[in-house]
């Protein structure tokens, strides 16, 4: 998706993406970022939680406006859980997954 | 209560799914690591009227629910939505997210269909292009960059979109 924004920006379309990989589309490289720290999935907000998705695409839309340069990266306030184990729980490696590894 | 770890203060917050999936998949024997794309120079294209005016289009990385289409083709192709009729739902297996922890039953949550109505009912965008529009995921960056984002592009430029909101899943 990162491609696609580069592509559109360079022909003369403002493009904002709403992501929650921050650190797949900054290493990419685009003009505008709404980055909301949620697992996967989810990146305008919780479902079902219309006042939090209208908060994020208002954060994007401002941003298409205010965006002086490329890689301007404006990060949302929302927290997905006091837990945070999510962020180690997915795509985790256990000893099992490695070829020598204990069953 | 639940377990409750807090994040570690002494590191960045935000995950690295680079981080990840490179230990992943190296954990299971796959010595050749996805490489991710990455550019010095970043194009730029301000907003050439105020959002109040503008035409605004949407694009997605999920894909139309099987379904709902008459050749499967279209299933590994850019494609386009009415946006004065949107889907209901899409389809997001196969896309890299996080089953565990949550769910993509709520369209809205990332594919914001009604919020960017409702923008236009409020008056801070002009309105919407006729067609929103999705793309596929592709493991090859060449055939994103010479095929789906030309078409996608061309779409817009039927559409007379000014910009446009991308979400990835």
């Amino acid at each position: 998706m990162s491609l696609v924004a580069r592509h559109l920006e360079a022909n003369g379309i403002a493009t904002v993406i709403l992501g929650s990989a921050r650190d797949i589309v900054e290493h990419c490289g685009v003009p505008r970022l709404v980055f909301t720290d949620f697992p996967l999935g989810n990146p305008c907000g919780k479902p079902y939680d219309v006042a939090m998705q209208r908060r994020i695409v208002a954060l994007g839309l401002d941003l298409l406006e205010s965006a002086r340069a490329p890689r301007t990266t404006v990060q949302s306030p929302f927290v997905w859980s006091a837990d945070q184990a999510w962020r180690d729980d997915f795509m985790r490696v256990e000893t099992s997954d490695t070829p020598d590894g204990d069953a | 209560m639940s377990s409750g770890r807090s994040v570690d203060p002494t590191h960045r917050t935000f995950v690295s799914y680079i981080d990840k999936s490179r230990a992943f998949y190296l954990a299971r024997g796959h010595n050749n690591p996805y490489r991710w794309a990455h550019f010095a120079d970043v194009p730029f294209a301000p907003l050439r009227r105020p959002l109040s005016a503008a035409v605004v289009t949407m694009v997605t990385t999920a894909m139309p629910e099987p379904d709902t289409v008459a050749d499967t083709h279209e299933l590994h192709t850019v494609y386009s939505m009415p946006s004065d009729h949107p889907p209901t739902r899409l389809a997001t297996h196969g896309l890299f997210w996080d089953r565990q922890a949550t769910h993509t039953d709520d369209l809205d949550s990332y594919f914001p269909v009604h919020r960017l109505q409702e923008c236009v009912t409020d008056g801070r965008v002009g309105r919407l292009a006729a067609r929103l529009h999705g793309v596929p995921t592709e493991y090859s960056q060449r055939a994103t960059i010479e095929r789906d984002a030309p078409e996608v592009l061309r779409r817009c430029r039927e559409d007379g979109a000014d910009a446009a909101l991308l979400v990835p899943l």
